[in-house]
């Protein structure tokens, strides 16, 4: 399943380091980060509540990017 | 500006005042490194805080971490000026850089505007404003001049001109009447519609534009990962290169030379290694490049659906038409009247007449030829003879209508046309008047289409298609078309694409222009495939990789010239940003470049790149 997400980031390094960061959650099969449109898009493994899993890529995003924000 | 945009620009100002009149003070020592502190803090505490979070979080290297590093070690050999002005040029340079993003992305935004808000419904005789998501297929919706179509539909009732230009990139109004099909996302200028929709909001054009447009930047190019790619390594290798370089030369001028080992000259010239280092040129400006690019050629009605595929179309090597609705309308047209005595109206008329009741193709182009509805009052006793024409009785006077064989079969003789096309032999009251010509008609841009993708450097352009030879090469006779393959079934399409692929050079792109109708597993099968015109089935928009609002072959060209120099601006930044950082590097590991220098190898270069990408998003006429 895939879903897209609106986010809030200020450089493009940042979106970048976002990228990653979502990519290594548990759960998450491929992430991507749209900077110039604020867009996240995941596609998520299945078995797993995309809820949660947005919650952990979250947490995990806030760690590489403090001043970062994703609209779940 | 936003309202953190708004914060950042008063640190600046503050900041700069401050800077000013600091400059007149006659401080030394202690007390002019406290009073440097002042606007050093203020413009800088949170590139601290970020680079302190970062080191908290084991994400040490970035760019934040430069700036600290750099700034606070200036600070520590004294360079209070220098310290705090890098870190308000960097600030400068941030604000400067999400101040542009901001704008194109707004700029993009409004190209992109063509989202209803609401739909007008009518139930039982009400007028209610509804979401556009409510509207089932078949309600009626109306549409106020002003306002956009929010969902496919055919209209209905009214007459009125459509401004498509958002959709298509073309400024000339289409006028539309009753009985019409309408897209949605157009915009209603002069007459009231009534329309009958068709579809759901979902899967009406405007959502699909709008989905294909949202997903652009998840595809990304190999330029774009290539430089985050690069980002990563090259932070932590310029960090362990200016540690080298405050490190080892003093050592070795103590150890080896036996001289002073001048540590403050050396870390001074490590700082501005750092400074000049920071990748944000790099990283904002390429995929700002591509946005921009995307954003260009969806202004002009070409939607691209990632920067890779921008990517592929400017090394397009081989262009493959789909003849039938690319090079040529797909819809039949009377192209001549020939060997006859009574004027050409009077011929159509009589055709037309005749073929009133029939709603064959052919038929219908007549009537369309004859330019107003047949008065079927005037016509009786039609007979229509299957496979052969129609035989009937227009004001009383016995008009047949139709090919060779019905001419054979009344007896009558007939004149054979030398042309290709289709030909309907027209007699009246038994005496033959000459016949129709129709054929698929060559668009008028097809032409010059195809002459300046030659001139653009594609190596071969070659056209596909199901018809006979005879047709096909009818057509093509008169482009600039290398290479012709007819009678083609459409998995013989899917065939020929990859007996295609395997002749191009490596490098080389090849693209499949359709029209979107079965050809999905040709268009995905290729390299790009271009769909044009939003009246293609879903499937052949969803398999595409650039879809084109409108049917102009010249679309294609400027498709590939928007790439093209999408993708030169994309280089010249890589270039220009890489090179110039590079010799400000050894510039500054030489001990020639100083601070100032430093802060316009970061800040002035990604200004100037920035600036550059920009220009991406404005299409040449």
């Amino acid at each position: 399943m895939k879903k897209t997400y609106k986010i809030e980031v200020d450089c493009a390094n940042c979106a970048n380091k976002m990228e990653e960061a979502a990519k290594k959650t548990e759960g998450v099969e491929d992430a991507s980060v749209n900077f110039m449109m604020l867009k996240m898009t995941v596609s998520f493994k299945e078995g797993y509540e995309h809820k949660d899993v947005m919650k952990q890529v979250l947490k995990n995003c806030k760690k590489v990017e403090d001043d970062c924000e994703i609209y779940i | 500006m936003n309202k953190k945009q708004k914060k950042v620009l008063v640190r600046i100002i503050i900041t700069v005042i401050i800077m000013a009149i600091l400059s007149f003070v006659p401080a030394e020592g202690y007390l002019k490194a406290a009073l440097y502190l002042i606007p050093y803090f203020i413009i800088g505490y949170d590139i601290l805080k970020k680079a302190f979070k970062g080191i908290v979080n084991r994400q040490i290297f970035d760019e934040n971490f430069l700036m600290s590093i750099a700034t606070a070690g200036a600070m520590l050999l004294g360079e209070y000026t220098e310290g705090a002005a890098v870190m308000l040029f960097y600030q400068i340079g941030e604000f400067f850089q999400s101040y542009a993003v901001g704008k194109s992305r707004k700029n993009i935004g409004e190209l992109m505007d063509i989202r209803p808000d609401y739909a007008n419904i009518i139930k039982d005789g009400v007028i209610t404003k509804v979401d556009p998501d409510e509207v089932e297929p078949g309600s009626i919706i109306i549409v106020q001049p002003g306002e956009k179509n929010p969902i496919d539909g055919i209209v209905l009732e009214g007459e009125s001109t459509l401004n498509t230009s958002a959709l298509t990139g073309e400024s000339l109004p289409r006028s539309i009447k009753a009985g019409e099909e309408i897209i949605s996302g157009c915009i209603n200028m002069t007459g009231v519609l009534k329309i009958k929709t068709t579809k759901e909001f979902g899967d009406s054009t405007v959502s699909k534009i709008l989905e294909m447009v949202e997903n652009a930047g998840s595809r990304k190019s190999r330029s774009e990962n290539f430089i985050s790619r690069f980002a990563k390594y090259y932070t932590p290798a310029v960090c362990y290169g200016a540690l080298a370089l405050a490190v080892i030369p003093p050592l070795i001028r103590m150890i080896f030379m036996g001289l002073s080992p001048e540590f403050t000259e050396w870390i001074y010239r490590a700082l501005t290694f750092l400074v000049i280092s920071c990748p944000c040129a790099l990283v904002i400006s390429i995929p700002l490049g591509f946005f921009a690019g995307i954003g260009g050629a969806g202004r002009e009605g070409i939607l691209v659906k990632g920067s890779n595929y921008l990517e592929a179309l400017s090394k397009a090597e081989y262009v493959l038409f789909d003849k039938t609705g690319t090079i040529t309308h797909g819809i039949f047209k009377v192209v001549g009247i020939h060997h006859n005595e009574m004027s050409d109206e009077k011929i159509l008329e009589y055709a037309a007449h005749a073929e009133a009741y029939s709603s064959h193709p052919i038929s219908k182009s007549i009537k369309e030829a004859y330019g107003s509805e047949p008065d079927i009052k005037r016509v009786t006793d039609v007979s229509e003879i299957s496979g052969n024409g129609v035989i009937a009785k227009v004001d009383g006077i016995s008009v047949a209508v139709g090919n060779a064989k019905l001419m054979e079969r009344e007896s009558i003789e007939y004149i054979s046309c030398h042309e290709k096309g289709t030909i309907v032999h027209v007699a009246v009251n038994g005496v033959y008047q000459g016949h129709i010509l129709i054929a698929d008609v060559v668009k008028p841009g097809a032409k010059e289409a195809l002459t300046l993708l030659k001139k653009d450097g594609i190596k071969k352009v070659v056209m596909l298609t199901g018809d006979m030879k005879n047709t096909a090469m009818g057509i093509a006779k008169d482009l600039p078309i290398d290479e012709v393959y007819s009678d083609l079934l459409p998995a013989d399409k899917v065939d020929k694409v990859e007996q295609m692929l395997s002749l191009k050079s490596k490098k080389g792109k090849l693209i499949f222009v359709g029209d979107g109708i079965n050809d999905a597993p040709v268009l995905s099968r290729a390299d790009i495939g271009i769909a044009m015109g939003m009246m293609g089935s879903d499937a052949a928009i969803e398999a595409a990789d650039v879809v084109l609002m409108d049917d102009d072959p010249l679309k294609v060209v400027k498709a590939i010239r928007i790439a093209k120099r999408c993708m030169r601006i994309v280089y010249e930044n890589i270039y220009f940003a890489i090179g110039v950082k590079l010799i400000c590097l050894i510039l500054g590991a030489i001990g020639i470049a100083n601070m100032w220098l430093a802060i316009f190898a970061d800040v002035g270069v990604m200004v100037i790149a920035v600036l550059n990408a920009i220009r991406a998003l404005f299409v040449k006429k």
